[in-house]
């Protein structure tokens, strides 16, 4: 089950913690990837322990140019088919409305939301030729319920899961679905970084009483790639120990 | 017949999967062909990349019978 030999994909954010954890987890399902990134030193060095014949793609997802000649550089280095589209990379600038600057919004929703526009478009024309495809996007628990501070954020990952929801609808006729995953508290850097009390603060929300894995949405991933997944799309899988239940 | 609407036809039979005496010049492709929207923008693509034309969206949305795409072509060529 959930074999993906012979299959092809794009990763953004893939040097990230979630990001990797995607890539190592469709990599170690047989899947050939293309790794996207914007520190191409942290590529290379991702691309090298993960091994195989992984290619690896820097791209700035702030600009509209780079974004759209992503897919066709994908397509090209995975020998000419693309199976898989991960949109994962997603960047945050918190604020409280009232001090939020326009530039904290349009840079948030720039890169979470009209990216991954951009890259299921571009995705969406090999894809409809292949009659096969996946087009899964990395949303967030906070897309569906909010969290203060975040209204850009959270904007543009509830714009995510609206623009699946279409998308699955447009392409469900020509073998594509198109699906989200949606974190809650995942171990990283940023967690990392808590102290004790947020973290136990965190924790009193989380009813498996621990933060998520990487691997736990590298997972979810996995399934929604799958041909076993084919008759899912629209649909988001919230992955969060129990945090939300949606 | 000219080379342009043959290659045209050939196109349609394949992408819609309908019989050729159906694919006539006058005919629609989502009246008459059972094409729906996201048919008209494969078959668009696939025009595209038979006779290396681009064709724009606004153009595009003018074609509605097979004689508006063999007319639309031979325009570019």
């Amino acid at each position: 089950m959930f074999d993906l030999t012979g299959m092809t994909a794009l990763v953004t954010g893939a040097s990230g913690g979630i990001g990797s954890a995607i890539a190592k987890g469709l990599a170690a399902q047989g899947a050939t990837l293309a790794l996207s990134g914007s520190n191409e030193e942290k590529l290379k060095a991702f691309a090298a322990e993960l091994g195989g014949g992984h290619k690896t793609l820097v791209c700035n997802l702030s600009d509209p140019v780079a974004v759209d000649a992503l897919v066709p550089q994908a397509v090209e280095a995975l020998g000419g088919k693309l199976d898989i589209l991960v949109n994962n990379a997603g960047i945050t600038r918190d604020n409280l409305i009232l001090r939020m600057k326009d530039d904290e919004w349009a840079d948030v929703i720039s890169v979470n939301l009209e990216a991954a526009f951009r890259l299921a478009r571009a995705a969406a024309k090999p894809m409809m030729k292949a009659r096969f495809g996946r087009i899964i996007s990395i949303t967030s628990v906070v897309g569906v319920t909010g969290n203060p501070g975040q209204a850009n954020y959270a904007a543009s990952k509830a714009g995510i899961i609206g623009m699946s929801k279409s998308l699955g609808q447009e392409l469900a006729s020509r073998g594509i679905t198109v699906n989200c995953v949606a974190p809650g508290f995942i171990r990283s850097a940023m967690t990392d970084a808590l102290n004790d009390a947020q973290k136990g603060a965190i924790l009193t929300k989380i009813p498996a009483g621990d933060l998520g894995a990487g691997e736990d949405i590298g997972a979810a991933v996995v399934y929604l790639a799958s041909k076993e997944a084919g008759y899912v799309t629209g649909q988001t899988l919230h992955v969060n120990g129990g945090m939300a239940m949606i | 017949m000219s080379e342009t609407a043959d290659r045209v036809k050939k196109i349609v039979v394949e992408h819609l999967g309908v019989e050729a005496e159906k694919v006539t010049e006058d005919a629609s492709f989502i009246d008459d062909l059972g094409a729906d929207s996201l048919d008209i923008v494969e078959l668009v693509m696939a025009f595209e990349e038979e006779f290396g034309v681009e064709i724009p969206d606004d153009a595009a949305e003018k074609i509605a019978t097979v004689k508006d795409a063999i007319d639309y072509i031979d325009s570019k060529q």
